[in-house]
């Protein structure tokens, strides 16, 4: 017995109202991940970015700023979707479930647009 | 009237963890991949605070670089170079399956060795990169 109506199986959003956007944004910043992560951690350590002076050289080149932000916006929008699903599968009360999801979104958000924020000052910088 | 039945003493979750419950090298990394992610989660902090240091200027980004060079600021951020290393290497296994494929018990526990395998090979490539 088919218990669906045709129309909410032509829309396919589900219960969740959400279809599959979630799982395929966890998919696809993932994806983008996968070589920026490395490309960020080799370059720290090869290049001994940990120094001022250095950092600063090294957001002046352009391609290394890029990358950097779009490291930065892979990974707070994969860690906003992640840390959504921890919390929605722990947290069984649904008040302080909405409100942890709302705070770590706001989180995440705010923390990602600063990261970015000061790639797009250092990159731009004069010093 | 019947007797109120007793309440049996069932194990419960987490606490059955070890005692009741056998660990597998399946569940074992399942369990870190989340624990990983919550870390990177946390971690990502961090790493806002140490660019958003640098753009606030040297003197800031000094006042950053002394905690983040004591003893305690190495263990975390070895820490995070393994949990990242780790979450990436898993993540590859998770995008295998969403794919359809190593689905096969064999295949499943192959993966997850290769997994600690390679991710710990890659820490430490990291750090030896960073000593030399």
């Amino acid at each position: 017995m088919k218990l669906r109506s045709p129309l909410s199986q032509a829309r396919g959003l589900g219960s969740a109202k959400d279809g599959v956007g979630h799982w395929w944004l966890q998919r696809l910043t993932a994806l983008a991940l996968i070589p920026l992560s490395l490309w960020f951690v080799f370059s720290v350590a090869r290049y001994r970015v940990a120094d001022y002076a250095t950092l600063v050289a090294w957001m002046h080149n352009p391609y290394a700023a890029i990358a950097l932000a779009l490291w930065l916006i892979a990974l707070f929008w994969h860690s906003a979707l992640g840390v959504q699903v921890v919390i929605e599968d722990y947290v069984a009360n649904e008040a302080l479930r909405f409100g942890g999801v709302i705070l770590e979104k706001f989180a995440h958000f705010a923390l990602g647009v600063g990261s970015v924020f000061a790639v797009l000052k250092l990159a731009f910088g004069v010093a | 009237m019947a007797t109120e039945p007793k309440a049996a003493a069932r194990p419960l979750s987490p606490f059955m963890l070890g005692q009741y419950y056998r660990f597998q090298l399946t569940s074992v990394l399942s369990f870190l991949h989340r624990l990983t992610g919550l870390a990177l989660a946390l971690g990502s902090v961090f790493l806002a605070a140490w660019l958003l240091s640098a753009a606030a200027g040297p003197q800031a980004y000094a006042r950053f670089e002394t905690c983040a060079r004591g003893p305690l600021g190495l263990v975390l951020l070895l820490g995070w170079s393994w949990a990242l290393m780790y979450h990436l290497c898993n993540g590859i296994r998770h995008l295998v399956w969403d794919a359809g494929w190593a689905f096969e018990l064999k295949n499943v526990y192959r993966g997850g060795w290769i997994v600690v395998g390679v991710s710990l090979l890659l820490t430490a490539a990291v750090w030896t990169v960073a000593a030399l």
